[in-house]
């Protein structure tokens, strides 16, 4: 049959007509009907906290003796069901070491004594231009859109490149099963697998939450966590007031933690 | 035939061998569905029974990426409810399947799976009773 063109424009618009009047149609009658087709959906939390750029400022005046950083590490590690072994198959994801070890830029043989034997504390710095994520070659490290470095351990093949990459010996391999080695599990967090490599993930488990990491809380007001592309942000106050120093700025990875000196 | 004193027995034992799986059968047990326990808190799961009889693995899947590579955390099924994507605080400590022995290791045994989940992932000892 042929069909010429104004035979088809009618039939067109009558099946459009059709259409759109069916499922006006179907909404008086039967209210909701359609809808309950609708496939499940996903989204955040209403209570999580969104940034643009997350950051975190370590207060190092504060930091004068072991006793607060040690409170954080604990507060991280028992959290993050962290393994406690001892050597070289350490695991860590917040730690501490010196001033000439965590600024060797700042290498000055006459520094103040106190600053000199002062511990302070490390983390992933979340660079924005992370050498970790780039050599990776499953893209189980990758960088969010707000700034923080993810693991994805279900992809991590344990090549450890990231590792290599990482100029700030951020992050850890598993050499072996770590449960063992867990004192007490929380069992609100996974643990890992032998044979990948983990580090600090900013919390971001819990800022999806509503909350803050884990080590700002413990920190008694001595680490600041906040987003840099907010104006009226904590972190960025402090920052415009203080000077702050970056570890190895000179590499270009861009660190996104700040020490106030 | 030439040499039918070797083919003939030969002939045998391959068809024998080949045929091994259907009569060594004989005789056993036909599958039977395991039978799971459930514990009473929950009458419906996070999409219908039937569905994530099949499928669960694909949910926990889309779960997992989701989370970890969207950031996206809250699953909102089709009757409207509102749910934590995580196999711990949701699946194993809502109460629902509190007891993975007796329910996900019953199937997975049966069906020699061994899914390498709770290399990772903690089963909590003891239902946590949301605060």
């Amino acid at each position: 049959m042929a069909l010429n063109r104004r035979s088809f424009l009618k039939a067109a618009g009558l099946t459009t007509l059709a259409g759109l009047g069916g499922h006006a149609a179907m909404e008086l009658l039967a209210p909701g009907a359609l809808d309950a087709a609708q496939p499940a959906k996903i989204g955040a939390f209403p209570e999580a906290l969104i940034g643009k750029r997350w950051a975190m400022v370590i207060d190092s005046t504060k930091f004068t003796s072991m006793r607060l950083s040690q409170k954080c590490i604990d507060a991280c590690h028992t959290a993050h069901n962290v393994p406690n072994i001892p050597g070289k198959q350490e695991v860590k994801w917040l730690w501490t070491d010196s001033f000439q070890r965590v600024f060797p830029d700042q290498r000055n043989e006459f520094l103040p004594v106190d600053i000199k034997h002062q511990p302070f504390l490390v983390l992933c710095n979340h660079c924005d231009n992370p050498p970790c994520v780039r050599v990776c070659p499953t893209g189980a490290t990758f960088r969010r859109e707000d700034g923080i470095v993810m693991m994805d351990m279900h992809r991590c093949i344990g090549c450890r490149y990231c590792m290599v990459g990482c100029p700030y010996g951020a992050r850890s391999f598993n050499f072996r099963d770590p449960r063992p080695f867990i004192a007490n599990i929380n069992h609100r967090y996974t643990t890992r697998m032998m044979g990948v490599v983990e580090k600090c993930t900013f919390c971001e488990d819990r800022l999806a939450r509503g909350l803050m990491p884990v080590c700002v809380e413990a920190s008694e007001g001595a680490l600041i966590f906040g987003d840099l592309g907010n104006q009226d942000s904590k972190v960025r106050k402090i920052l415009r007031e203080r000077f702050s120093l970056r570890r190895y700025p000179s590499l270009g990875t861009e660190p996104h933690v700040f020490y106030l000196i | 035939m030439y040499d039918g004193n070797k083919i003939i027995p030969g002939l045998i034992i391959f068809v024998g061998l080949v045929t091994f799986p259907f009569w060594s059968n004989i005789g056993r047990a036909a599958y039977e569905r395991p039978e799971l326990k459930l514990d009473a808190v929950e009458t419906e799961c996070v999409e219908p029974a039937e569905w994530m009889r099949a499928e669960h693995m694909r949910l926990l899947d889309d779960w997992r990426d989701l989370v970890v590579r969207d950031n996206m955390r809250l699953y909102v099924n089709q009757a409207g409810r509102s749910f934590d994507m995580s196999l711990t605080n949701t699946c194993l400590s809502s109460g629902c399947h509190a007891n993975k022995a007796e329910f996900c290791d019953r199937c997975h045994a049966t069906l020699a799976v061994s899914p390498s989940c709770w290399d990772c992932h903690v089963v909590p000892p003891t239902p946590i009773v949301e605060e």
